[in-house]
């Protein structure tokens, strides 16, 4: 096989708890300068009695534990890590720097906006720059991550049509969509009607014809959508929904495909949310933190979650809380501000061509990884795609070799795998987002590994059925720990 | 690269966009900066924010200043854990499984819980959802709050329960600064209490246990100064049903607000109802322990519109730090800091019953965080605290009017002595 990961020394390590020893410890309290005081007679009953049962291990061992637990991880700064609809780009180490400068860390959210011009300042800028990108006409910036930006904005839309006195009952989404689509519109209390694809991928003005009438709060769509692909017919889809009274949700997960190319608000979006951990490069960090601004139109503007920073005649940044029609508050504070910092800092490094080069880059990336795997994979919906493709197992059904296989066969390549079984229209699917940040070599290393495993399916099908095989760990047994959930460690509760 | 897909230009590749859709301009954004620029530029708008680094800092109210172990930010900056994504393929993320298992171990052994989840956004998002799985288990529509809930998670509650029409019952304030307990209506899902409360009020919980029960509701204890966790009993073992709120004070850097780490725990009884990722045990096929994403048949991924919850991420890289912060600490170690924190406010407390002009108009006892009456203005105080080089806290004029003229004062490990006292003396105006 291509080797592009090889053998290593691998630690082990087990848990904290194992490791505990009675008295040991990883940092001091510092000497009081105060009077001792007598807990139990300020606290009485409220006391608690027992300390907490947490590990007691010392700095070094706190240090050893993550740093080997860490080398467990695959990442993008260790390779390619194509997982489609995550936008996987490289993160700038600078905007790392800068979230870290104490203005920005050590800020308190209750501080006087008189004492915290420079994050409100930034805040405002940010709005405004994606509402440019966008071509919205406000944004918020409240929510922490796109599920509950799209929980913003089915809740803006509600407000709209309750101020309007119109109840709607309907929310639609495409077969495509992600999950969090019809999540966060149950949330809300509609009622879900999914619309099928066509044959083409792509959801066609007929099809929506047929399902949208005034009980139809909003279509929810994301383009380009799961299967890489533009909705041709945007345009028309929101004059429909338009023509009923209806609004249009954006999914934005997709975006980075449109920078400075194409803007939603210029299709007839009425709402969409952005994904700061996608497009704008702010670090996933193992499943979060995002965050998820919100993009608006102006009616939609009396709506949005309070309060909005805004700019005085005098120049000045405060806050708007008098607001009488927003959905209300979303976050304790302001948000993950911690992540608008970086992608603010990530626009500004950029500028508008920077900006378009990524659109183009990961666009360019996508179509040419899907041209090297198109001899060997079966290629559902055969279009050009925009940031990502979907390619399916299906050409390897008489080996017995399954996506889920491929994928874990591809770890052993040193790679992430692709989202696998998503879109759940397409059987079998690996949705493989490569990004703007890969090289030409690196996008033949990692076509070349797929190649290679469509090989090894037909000439030693077990050992892909099998794999991995080079990482510290043989294939998880999921099934086991759903049936029997073991959720934390209790004395002589491991399963070793 | 284009040549090999048989294409003659990059906009070529945009084809499948209708032309009227096609950006034919540049954005108007800034000129593109170089890393040098960028700085600077990013520099200039930190140095405008007050910050805890730059002076002696008593605002909490929700968001508090901890002194942060350097080893927290070496380990949490590991790329390794930064620039990957959830744990989908366990084999190569066993380094954020096991934190998260380990993350949910040591949060049920703070809260008195069986399970807790891979955290939440925040605490206030985290008690909206509590309140939400307490109203899926009941199937009741009344969510009732005690007095000294935070103002914004109140806020935060009526947004999250606006959208399925659950109705909010608020309890009256005692006159000691606790939560008056009640009959609850017999319809209600939950009653929610904050500990130690927003005015600083530690509560007893028996009496709102004891409510809840009688009325069939859940109890469930909402916490934003995690640190009082390691002082005051385990809600879970004194008969909370759900433990939720903010873990921020857990190493979590202030950030303006966020990200901060939300949890959730509650009893194994309601572990199907419980929002957001859970990591299990399991075995891998050698029969050699790992850790998987598990119960994913709540999630959005898989029940769509009949999820527990829309949530998809978690504040993975917020809990590592949570961890790491609990690891270094420890058991003895996370005490005594609280303890320590304990005695900085009673210090506080001792010397504003000794300053003429202050007082304590709330007679509860308390953890890190009290209210102090001052002589003029809440906002008048806190000026003189902030010519003095100090952030004196929280003025409550809009969030409790009916004080009067004071000040929301938190004391951790970080206020000395010295700092308290030149503290009291600016917001009483002495001199």
């Amino acid at each position: 096989m291509t080797r592009n990961a090889g053998p290593g020394l691998g630690f082990e390590e087990s848990l904290l708890f194992e490791q505990s020893r009675p008295g040991r410890r990883g940092a001091e309290t510092p000497r009081s300068d105060v009077p001792a005081v007598d807990a139990a007679a300020l606290l009485g009953d409220a006391l608690r009695k027992r300390a907490p049962e947490l590990p007691e291990v010392s700095e070094v061992e706190v240090v050893r534990h993550f740093t080997r637990l860490s080398t467990w991880n695959a990442a993008i700064d260790l390779n390619l890590y194509p997982l489609g609809s995550c936008t996987m780009k490289y993160n700038p180490k600078l905007n790392e720097r800068v979230a870290r400068l104490p203005g920005f860390a050590q800020a308190h959210p209750l501080s006087p906006e008189s004492n915290t011009q420079g994050l409100l300042e930034l805040c405002w800028r940010l709005e405004r720059l994606l509402a440019e990108i966008s071509g919205m006409d406000r944004v918020t910036l409240q929510p922490a991550a796109g599920a509950q930006g799209e929980l913003a904005g089915i809740m803006m839309i509600r407000a709209y049509f309750d101020q309007r006195g119109e109840k709607r009952h309907k929310v639609l989404a495409p077969d495509s969509a992600h999950g969090t689509n019809p999540a966060s519109a149950a949330l809300n209390g509609y009622e879900v009607v999914t619309v099928p694809s066509g044959e083409d991928g792509i959801l066609h003005p007929d099809a929506l014809a047929r399902v949208m009438d005034e009980d139809v709060a909003a279509l929810m769509i994301t383009n380009p959508n799961t299967l890489g692909l533009f909705e041709e017919h945007i345009v028309e889809l929101c004059e429909l929904v338009h023509a009923r009274g209806g609004l249009v949700y954006g999914d934005g997960a997709n975006l980075n495909a449109l920078l400075g190319v194409a803007r939603p608000g210029d299709m007839g979006i009425d709402v969409m949310h952005f994904n700061l951990h996608k497009t704008f490069s702010t670090p996933h960090g193992g499943g979060g933190p995002g965050a998820g601004p919100v993009g608006l139109t102006t009616a939609l503007a009396p709506y949005m979650p309070r309060p909005v920073v805004e700019k005085t005649a005098e120049g000045r940044y405060a806050f708007d809380f008098d607001r009488p029609h927003s959905i209300g508050r979303l976050h304790g504070y302001h948000g993950n501000v911690g992540m608008l910092i970086r992608a603010y800092c990530y626009i500004l490094t950029l500028g508008a061509e920077g900006l378009r080069r990524c659109a183009e880059m990961a666009v360019l990336n996508a179509n040419y990884l899907l041209e090297r795997l198109r001899p060997a994979y079966h290629v559902p919906i055969d279009r050009p795609v925009m940031h990502e493709c979907v390619i399916s197992d299906r050409a390897l059904a008489d080996t017995g070799v399954s996506t889920l296989d491929v994928a874990k066969r591809l770890i052993d390549h040193g790679y992430h795998p692709p989202t696998i079984y998503f879109p759940l229209i397409v059987a079998g699917a690996m949705m493989i987002e490569p990004t703007e940040s890969e090289s030409q070599e690196g996008l033949d290393r990692f076509a070349d590994a797929l190649l290679a495993i469509a090989r090894e399916a037909r000439d030693d099908p077990e050992t892909v059925r099998s794999a991995p095989h080079h990482t510290r760990h043989r294939r998880l047994d999921e099934t086991r720990a759903a049936r029997r959930p073991i959720l934390r460690w209790r004395p002589g509760s491991s399963s070793n | 690269m284009l040549e090999s897909i048989g294409r003659r230009s990059l906009s070529e590749l945009f084809a499948a966009i209708p032309a009227a859709l096609r950006l034919e301009r540049a954005l108007d954004v800034p000129d593109a900066h170089s890393e040098q620029e960028a700085l600077t530029a990013l520099e200039a708008l930190a140095s405008r924010n007050e910050n805890a680094a730059q002076c002696d800092w008593f605002l909490g109210a929700g968001c508090y200043p901890h002194f942060l172990p350097s080893a927290i930010d070496t380990l949490a900056s590991r790329a390794e854990f930064t620039t990957a994504y959830t744990p989908y393929q366990a084999e190569i993320s066993q380094g954020t499984l096991q934190t998260i298992f380990e993350w949910q171990t040591m949060l049920c052994a703070l809260t008195g819980l069986e399970v807790a989840n891979a955290s939440l956004y925040d605490g206030a998002s985290a008690t909206a959802e509590a309140a939400l799985m307490a109203l899926r288990i009941t199937r009741r529509s009344k969510v009732v709050l005690a007095a000294g809930l935070h103002p914004h998670y109140r806020e935060v509650l009526a947004t999250y329960l606006g959208g399925i029409g659950a109705e909010i019952v608020t309890l009256p304030r005692a006159s000691d600064g606790r939560s008056q307990v009640g009959a609850l209506p017999a319809d209600a899902a939950c009653l929610v209490v904050q500990q130690p409360n927003f005015f600083g009020a530690v509560e007893t919980l028996r009496e709102h246990a004891e409510a809840a029960r009688a009325a069939g509701a859940l109890l469930i204890v909402s916490t934003n100064e995690a640190l009082s966790l390691a002082l005051l009993n385990a809600p879970g073992e004194i008969g909370a049903d759900i433990v939720c709120g903010e873990a921020q004070s857990f190493g979590v850097p202030m950030s303006f607000g966020g990200p901060h780490l939300g949890f959730l725990s509650a009893s194994e009884k309601h572990l199907r109802q419980i929002p957001g990722r859970l990591v299990g045990e399991t075995v891998d096929a050698a029969g050699k322990r790992g850790f998987v994403l598990t119960l994913a048949t709540r999630e959005q991924h898989i029940r769509r519109e009949r999820a527990t919850s829309n949530i998809c991420t978690n504040q993975s890289l917020c809990l590592l730090m949570a961890t790491i912060y609990l690891a270094l600490l420890g058991r003895r170690g996370l005490r005594e800091l609280a303890e320590l924190n304990l005695a900085k406010a009673e210090y506080a407390k001792a010397r504003v019953r000794e300053t003429a002009g202050l007082t304590l108009p709330l007679a509860a006892p308390t953890f890190n965080e009290f209210v102090v009456a001052v002589p003029d203005s809440g906002a008048a105080a806190l000026a003189r605290a902030r010519g003095a080089n100090m952030v004196g806290g929280l003025d409550l004029k809009d969030f409790a009017p009916e004080l009067g003229p004071a000040v929301l004062v938190c004391t951790t490990e970080l206020a000395s002595k010295g700092a308290i006292e030149r503290l009291l003396a600016a917001l009483a105006g002495a001199g």
